[in-house]
């Protein structure tokens, strides 16, 4: 930790006693933060959060991602996975396929983490079929799936409440919906970038309906793009708004917007030190959010080791197979092994803690470091 | 030279026990100490590696070739004038010229090179690591005083500190035991340095080295800086290790910028350390400027030696420019003698 004085030298010194005494931070604080031009002093206070709530624990999971198809209503000018029905380049996993995806895991998978584009045609009771196969295969495995956008789709699409899709989703196996698809909330930016997505009310309104039938969630942001820095902050703020109701979100994960093969390819990528001011930033503000994740995925391994510097606890997982984020450029892997988490993890200072999707502490026996699942 | 000059073992200390913000702290203090002008600089230049034959055969490369391989090269003069023509239009200042030690080119030969670049082009020349200039004077059998001289008189503007790699002859002898010792490696510097060459240092680290190797490492540069003031920057580097004979995990991101903010606080007499977005990428190669760093490196309009382990990022002048610049820094391209252009 550094001293007070160097805080005060860059005019933190009310921050920092904030920071310290667990006090919560207004979206102008917010700003002083990201324009804050030493990043040794943001790491130090947002490290300070995350060892009062982690201690020198840093999580991992051992996941599979599935992405069921890239059909997508929607056309976010963002994105680089979505394709039209029809088009060449759109797929679409047959149940098989999916479930051949799932048998091929080994026995440790912990968690499959489901999403896909919003699909026309595909039904809600295609999905209950499908979640309920997978629990059959794979019955110790948390099913993470399905974001806001989809299951508001869902609705739609079957023309009943949001709230009859979750309890359906619910009965069908899924225990916890992961948190694509929030963006950027502001009206601007969805305006400008993903009109026909479901909106931020909506999105935080599926969330809280979400939490109050007992399903968690998590929550993202996709930055990096065309918004400010007060419209991530003002982001954040609804998210903390609605965990003081509902306490329902388990998991923050800044999403960095990767612009290869999109609409937006003007854009530059972000930068590593935009990227670590976010998670610092993310982990200072969303103090009633117990966890912040390094997706390793959009920041290169190298750099979500440092996040765990910057107020990540989390690591994510092995993944296997990722398709959204690397259709838009991501130059990481597809996926890690248990074995390289662990070491990149210990080789950082922290100490490697296999979670469930809640989070929750597994203890293994008898399965060697470099194991794959 | 400070008041406080660290010794090995508080050197030590810091580097494996100081709290990693503390740690980065200190390093960009001492950095804003150095270049209290937020600026941050780079070059534009291109590595050309005129062959890639070679007998040392370090265990750690997996660039060379050995000679009469199917895939060994020597660049011809017309690749070499089509290479520097490019970097030029580049709005390049230098070429990093260096290749293995190849057995059958006489001295003669790299005079010769250097002249013809040298009369034919206006770009500054910083080529041969002193392994190649050991290699050339046993060749010939002359000493290496000899050697830089004449390579100094056929155009040789400066002298890249590559083939360092760690400067403990134990593991050098396990690493690369045909290549010349960590006394030769600081001898060639210190007589170039003599002769009015500027060099540069470099470490490569994560192989078969304790960490406490390169400390060592760190206090012998640090030694031969006191005695000559030649070295502009020192650049430590991560071993990479894939199509190596080396079989162990590239270091990560952590390790090297503890290791780059220790390097910062031993080097005292160092005015420039250099970020390796090369081996570590860009995004970390940006933070790297909070912990010591105040220089970019390369453009590398071309790069060899690291891809042919496995790693590749590229990075335009208009990129490195945003990096820096997003950092909060001020973007400026030098000479290798780190001087603003």
């Amino acid at each position: 930790m550094l001293e007070s004085r160097y805080l005060e030298k860059l005019g933190l010194e009310e921050i920092g006693r904030k920071v310290a005494q667990g006090e919560r931070l207004t979206i102008s604080e917010g700003e002083k933060l990201f324009a804050c031009p030493d990043m040794n002093a943001l790491g130090s206070l947002a490290h300070q959060v995350r060892t009062r709530l982690h201690g020198n624990a840093a999580y991992y999971v051992v996941n599979r991602h599935i992405n069921y198809s890239n059909v997508c209503v929607n056309g976010c000018r963002f994105c680089a996975f979505s394709r039209k029905k029809g088009d060449p380049l759109s797929f679409e996993l047959s149940e098989e396929q999916i479930l051949d995806k799932v048998r091929s895991q080994g026995n440790g998978l912990t968690e499959i983490h489901i999403v896909g584009g919003c699909h026309p045609d595909l039904s809600l009771g295609f999905f209950e079929d499908l979640l309920r196969k997978i629990g059959d295969i794979k019955p110790d495995a948390f099913i993470k799936a399905f974001t806001a956008v989809e299951v508001a789709h869902f609705a739609k699409n079957e023309g009943i409440s949001v709230k009859d899709v979750l309890s359906r989703l619910k009965s069908a196996g899924v225990q916890m919906l992961p948190g694509g698809g929030a963006e950027v909330f502001s009206p601007r930016i969805r305006q400008s970038l993903c009109p026909d997505k479901l909106d931020g009310n909506g999105w935080l309104d599926v969330m809280r309906q979400a939490h109050e039938i007992g399903i968690k969630t998590n929550a993202t942001m996709l930055y990096g793009h065309i918004e400010t820095v007060r419209e991530r902050l003002e982001h954040m703020a609804a998210l903390r708004e609605l965990q003081d109701t509902t306490g329902g979100f388990v998991c923050f994960i800044p999403l960095t917007f990767q612009p290869a093969n999109n609409e937006l390819s003007y854009l530059p990528p972000t930068t590593g030190v935009d990227d670590l001011k976010t998670i610092a930033v993310s982990r200072l503000m969303l103090d009633n959010i117990p966890h912040i994740k390094a997706y390793w995925v959009m920041l290169t391994v190298k750099l979500a080791q440092t996040a765990l510097y910057y107020g990540a606890d989390d690591f994510d997982g092995t993944v296997v197979e990722e398709k959204i984020g690397h259709m838009a450029g991501a130059e990481s892997q597809q996926g890690l092994t248990r074995g390289e988490i662990k070491r990149i993890i210990r080789d950082g200072g922290f100490e490697p803690v296999e979670r469930d999707s809640l989070f929750r502490k597994i203890f293994r026996t008898g399965v060697t470091e470099g194991d794959r699942h | 030279m400070t008041m406080n000059r660290l010794d090995i073992d508080q050197a030590w200390e810091l580097y494996r026990s100081a709290d990693f913000h503390a740690l980065g702290a200190m390093a960009h203090r001492a950095r804003l100490d150095k270049h209290a002008e937020s600026v941050v600089t780079y070059v534009v230049d291109r590595n050309i590696n005129y062959s890639n034959v070679c007998v040392c055969g370090c265990r750690f490369c997996a660039f060379f070739r050995p000679p009469g391989h199917c895939e060994s090269y020597v660049l011809s003069r017309d690749e070499l004038c089509t290479n520097i023509e490019e970097t030029l239009r580049l709005g390049g200042t230098q070429i990093l010229m260096q290749g293995g030690h190849h057995p059958d080119l006489p001295l003669s030969f790299y005079e010769e090179m250097l002249h013809f670049v040298k009369s034919t082009y206006p770009i500054h020349v910083h080529a041969f690591s002193p392994p190649e200039i050991v290699f050339f004077s046993r060749l010939e059998g002359i000493d290496v005083g000899r050697v830089i001289s004449r390579l100094k008189s056929a155009g040789l503007d400066s002298i890249p500190g590559g083939g360092a790699e760690i400067l403990v002859d134990s593991v050098r002898k396990m690493v690369s035991p045909r290549k010349c010792s960590a006394a030769e490696w600081l001898a060639v510097m210190e007589e170039a340095h003599a002769q009015g060459l500027r060099t540069t240092a470099t470490m490569m680290f994560g192989h078969e080295e304790t960490p406490r190797q390169r400390l060592t490492h760190l206090f012998a540069l640090r030694d031969l800086q006191d005695r000559t003031g030649g070295f502009t920057a020192f650049i430590p580097w991560a071993f990479q290790p894939q199509h190596t004979a080396i079989h162990r995990e590239p270091e990560t991101a952590v390790s090297y910028l503890r290791l780059l903010a220790t390097s910062r606080l031993v080097l005292d007499n160092f005015d420039n350390i250099q970020a390796s977005w090369v081996t570590m990428g860009p995004k970390v190669a940006q933070l790297a400027l909070f912990f010591g760093a105040n220089d970019f490196g390369s453009t590398m309009i071309e790069e060899n030696v690291v891809a042919a382990a496995g790693v590749h990022f590229r990075l335009s002048v208009e990129e490195i420019r945003r990096i820096i610049e997003s950092a909060g820094f001020q973007p400026r391209q030098r000479t290798m003698a780190y001087q603003w252009i």
